[in-house]
């Protein structure tokens, strides 16, 4: 049987990070092993093969598919620029003529004289992949990325939106608990990584974007403001993709919960320091989470010996969260972990633990909504 | 291993390799019938850092040896067999969804014939369906090239065109996927499989695109004329290549192939397989549903006179489910439907706040009360709402081989023709950890009832520990043993469901009912509308369910399934919960007003006996 425990999001003021950046497509690696690069560095670029544009020239022409052949003008594999001909046909001795000029440049990818129909080829689009974060360039994986590894504090949020960036740490609350509000946001959050308290609104979320802020990291978000924001509802929790103009990340989850005092301390203490941040989220199989790096100096080549707290499993004395109703959000100590399952109010039976919250209070709660903070 | 007659095996030991965890049951013939012995489970590890589905299997397994005493793994790892004494198995089987289970593309030329028959034979073969593409779905060729390029599936099943049409269209298809150059989605060390059972007149302008680019099988039509489906050549050859191409691609899956004494099946596959198996032996009418934490399955199989020997229909509701999923059941059933299940009032924007914390903490399981109710009235949801996508595929001209008129070919309308036909159903079986798990089987009884509103007489059953998909498997090696099993070990049967079908203007009497017990006792009454009674009714010392006579008397224009006001003498079966007589009305309305429709919930709450009553008066 596996560990009956949750481990939770990892949140460590110095880790030794490699990641890897790797091309959807062989192409061109153009850094060597040990360069040192920084987050907009093009590490790698490639072409992806050019859009399709099928034209079904026999019916443009009006004459049968078998017969297509003797109309083109052009052969597969040739140079085409949009609007010229490529194929033409002939009747009553070469008086009317119809003619077929190419939608697209590029190149004539194949012609089916079963269909009648020819397919263009577009020029290739250019890809590049590039460093996101400032680091050491430690493996070339041949044509296809490298791998980048960095010292680093490490935050891994619960859910994000928005793709990669960066910028610098700017903390706009006075604590944890604070809301943060359009108010705490203005021009001088131009480029930064704005960290909030235990709750953004969507007026906040709007102004970073106008004022163009690279990223906010919170607590929590309300779910209604996310629709009203996204203008639809986030069904499934794969994101990273959306276009929202700054990326978010909530570490703690949906509602008003306050972020975590280690997580809010550790973002304090690196303030005006860079952060590279990736709001893309995947809660299936292979899941993603969004994540704030923010590199530190160090030589990645040191030995270490890391200690992950997360091996050790739940045992008395674990920090927990509970990341369920009714105790959702509190922060406490594993006091007891009884081996029988236990009947909840529920009426389930679940494996349970007994937690002492920072109030002093204590309660039952199913091992399955807990989850392992760092202490 | 060597292969024995099916009446020779006495131990059968079978796996499912989910995307989670890794499930091994093991059967035993004792006292002439086969039962469930005990069962193991341990982490799937497919994925890094073990990247071998046999180190899981082998540890479920060991779990089952500790667990019954029977040695099964040798000094080397290796599963023992033939059973000798207390020492090895006779058989061993397996089924497979670990690694994101089979993911097809498939490809028709007119969206709602060719295209939906080709969905058909990849969604009875276990697939999930990740688009279809025909010449008439609305999109660009190049918005279709592109979703070629983009989606990655393990094989395309490519059709169109009845033999001897025209081939264009097809041979178009097959220009779009040549030109957008699909890989497959695990390994490059391969080409991409497709099938062609299309037109057999373009087989060879077909090949002719493809087979430098894919590799290429080509089988017989899914649709040779208009009014005559052929889904078995098509789902056979997906089955082949999910064994040679992407269960050969997984880590650990040559090894396990060599163990098994059958091919691995996807798991959905055999879940529909044993649903099938079991609904033509009895003759029956069966509806199967699968909750998961991501998607929904249903399985139907329904016997119109026009399709005598059944027909068997799978959907896959792909974002329907009760964890990874839930945000998206609330997003598509709206709050209201979900709220209209629950006998209090709960704050909106909390409400929405929670569903989105399960949503990313897909693991947590409800501690309260409140959670419970609120996450069951969910699950009613999905589960109506994938039933209601069933209902619109499962349409006349599914499943096996069926011939109609050319006129009825023309209406393949979603709405009229549904082959489900919720009077002549006779049992309901439900599956998955909202319906498997929940803490009273009443609760299980009445989300299956809310969510498909079964109409007169039905029995209904959950699965008590998911083992569907290894009696599924098991079914095409000793079908006997699959079958005991089901009924004995696997279902749980929770009694029958009694309701009238009709409109019903206002309340008063409905149905009047005279039901004789085993021992004698007769339970006698009237039912009226708007009311639910339970009737206990058990299961026998062997776990079946014990049997009732039934005079049950439905008021003049209500309907049982002998016509309006005709009387039903009838067997009926019980189960965990008893017999349920649902007088709540079909088609099924609750009240609009707040006050009535919160009174109603707890009547049949507590009729029930589904929450307790302190929970239902908070």
């Amino acid at each position: 049987m596996g560990h009956a425990y949750t481990p939770g999001l990892k949140v460590t003021e110095k880790f030794l990070l490699t990641k890897k950046r790797i091309l959807p497509l062989k192409g061109e690696v153009i850094v060597k092993k040990g360069d040192p690069v920084k987050p907009d560095d093009i590490i790698a670029r490639t072409h992806l093969p050019g859009i399709v544009e099928p034209m079904n020239v026999a019916n443009i022409l009006g004459v049968p598919p078998e017969d297509l052949n003797e109309c083109m003008l052009k052969k597969e594999g040739d140079q085409i620029e949009a609007g010229e001909v490529i194929a033409m046909s002939k009747s009553f001795f070469g008086l009317f003529k119809s003619k077929c000029p190419a939608k697209i440049s590029g190149t004539i990818e194949s012609i089916s004289q079963v269909t009648g129909q020819v397919l263009l080829r577009g020029a290739p689009i250019p890809v590049t992949v590039k460093a996101y974060i400032n680091g050491e360039v430690v493996e070339i994986y041949e044509k296809e990325g490298v791998a980048v590894s960095t010292w680093c504090s490490f935050i891994q949020g619960i859910f994000g939106i928005g793709g990669e960036t960066h910028g610098e740490i700017k903390v706009v609350v006075k604590d944890n608990t604070q809301v943060l509000t359009d108010k705490e946001i203005d021009d001088s959050c131009q480029g930064k990584v704005v960290v909030g308290g235990s709750m953004v609104t969507a007026d906040a979320v709007k102004k970073a974007a106008k004022v163009g802020a690279s990223g906010i990291v919170v607590g929590g978000f309300d779910d209604k403001d996310l629709r009203g924001f996204l203008g639809y509802d986030i069904g499934v929790a794969i994101t990273g993709s959306e276009e929202i103009g700054t990326s978010l990340i909530v570490t703690e989850g949906f509602g008003q919960i306050n972020m975590a005092q280690r997580t809010f301390d550790l973002l304090k203490s690196k303030e005006g320091q860079l952060a590279c941040i990736n709001g893309a989220t995947q809660i299936r199989a292979g899941v993603i989470r969004p994540e704030v790096i923010i590199p530190q100096d160090g030589d990645i080549h040191a030995k270490i010996e890391e200690s992950d707290y997360r091996e050790l499993g739940l045992q008395v004395g674990s920090p927990v969260r509970v990341i369920r109703h009714p105790y959702f959000g509190k922060l406490g100590e594993v006091t007891n972990l009884p081996p029988e399952l236990e009947e909840l109010e529920s009426g389930s039976h679940a494996r349970v633990l007994e937690v002492k919250f920072l109030d002093g209070k204590t309660a039952i709660v199913p091992r399955a909504n807990v989850e392992m903070i760092e202490s | 291993m060597a292969k024995m007659k099916p009446e020779d095996i006495n131990v059968i030991l079978a796996t499912d390799c989910g995307s989670t965890t890794t499930k091994a049951i093991l059967i035993e013939k004792r006292d002439g019938e086969y039962r469930l012995i005990v069962r193991g489970e341990a982490p799937t590890t497919v994925e890094a850092p073990f990247e071998d589905v046999t180190m899981g299997v082998l540890n479920a397994v060991g779990e089952v040896e500790e667990l019954s005493g029977r040695k099964l793994l040798d000094d080397n790892g290796k599963i023992i067999s033939p059973a000798n004494g207390e020492v090895g198995t006779d058989v061993y089987i397996s089924t497979s969804s670990a690694g994101g289970g089979l993911q097809m593309m498939v490809a028709g030329v007119v969206r709602s014939m060719t295209g939906e028959s080709a969905e058909r034979a990849a969604l009875g073969a276990g697939a999930i369906v990740m688009d279809v593409i025909a010449s008439n779905d609305k999109r660009l060729p190049h918005q279709q090239i592109e979703r070629i390029r983009h989606l990655r599936p393990d094989m395309i099943l490519l059709s169109g065109g009845i033999d001897g049409g025209t081939t264009t269209h097809v041979v178009e298809i097959a220009e779009l996927v040549s030109a957008a150059d699909p890989k497959p989605r695990l390994g490059t060390g391969y080409k991409l499989p497709i099938i062609y059972a299309g037109n057999k007149n373009a087989t060879k302008a077909v090949e002719d695109t493809l087979s430098d680019k894919v590799d290429l099988r080509t089988v017989e039509n899914i649709r040779p004329v208009l009014e005559r489906e052929n889904l078995g050549p098509a789902r056979e050859e997906i089955h082949n290549l999910f064994m040679e191409h992407v269960m050969a691609q997984a880590p650990g899956y040559k090894k396990l192939m060599s163990w098994t004494d059958a091919p691995i099946m996807p798991t959905p596959g055999a879940v529909g397989l044993i649903i099938k198996t079991i609904a033509d032996m009895e003759g029956i009418e069966a509806v199967g549903v699968d909750i998961g934490g991501a998607t929904t399955d249903v399985f139907s199989v329904f016997r119109p006179e026009s399709i005598p020997e059944g027909a068997f229909n799978r959907t896959v509701s792909a974002n329907l489910g009760m964890s990874y999923s839930v945000s998206n059941v609330f997003a598509e059933a709206t709050l209201p439907m979900v709220m209209r299940w629950v006998p209090f009032n709960m704050n909106e924007r909390d409400l929405r706040n929670r569903v989105k914390n399960k949503m990313i903490r897909p693991t947590t399981i409800p501690q309260s009360m409140e959670e419970l109710i609120f996450e069951q009235a969910i699950a009613k949801e999905a589960l109506r709402l994938a039933f209601i996508q069933h209902k619109n595929f499962a349409t006349v001209l599914k499943g096996v081989q069926q011939q109609r008129t050319i006129a009825d070919a023309f209406e393949q309308t979603a709405s009229g023709a549904t082959l489900v036909n919720m009077m002549s159903l006779d049992i309901l079986v439900g599956s998955g950890g909202v319906l498997s798990h929940a803490p009273r089987r009443q609760q299980s009884a009445l989300m299956l009832i809310d969510a498909f509103l079964p109409e007169g007489v039905t029995r209904l059953a959950v699965d008590s520990i998911f083992m569907m998909p290894q009696l599924g498997v098991l079914s095409t090696v000793q079908p006997q043993a699959a079958t005991e099993v089901f009924n004995k070990d696997c279902l749980i049967h929770l009694g029958t469901c009694v309701a009238p079908v009709g409109p019903v203007k206002k309340g008063g009497p409905i149905m009047d009912y005279k039901i004789t017990l085993p021992d004698g006792k007769v339970e006698s009454g009237t039912l009226e509308f708007g009311q639910m009674k339970l009737i206990k009714l058990g299961l026998s010392d062997n776990d079946l369910p014990l049997k009732a006579r039934a005079e049950l008397d439905p008021h003049h224009g209500l309907d049982l399934g002998r016509g309006k006001g005709h009387k039903l003498e009838t067997e009926l079966s019980g189960g965990v919960v008893g017999i349920i007589l649902d007088g709540r009305g079909r088609p099924f309305q609750l009240p609009e007003d707040e006050n009535i429709r919160v009174e109603k919930l707890k009547a049949w709450m507590t009729e029930l006996n589904i929450y307790p009553v302190e929970a239902l008066n908070r």
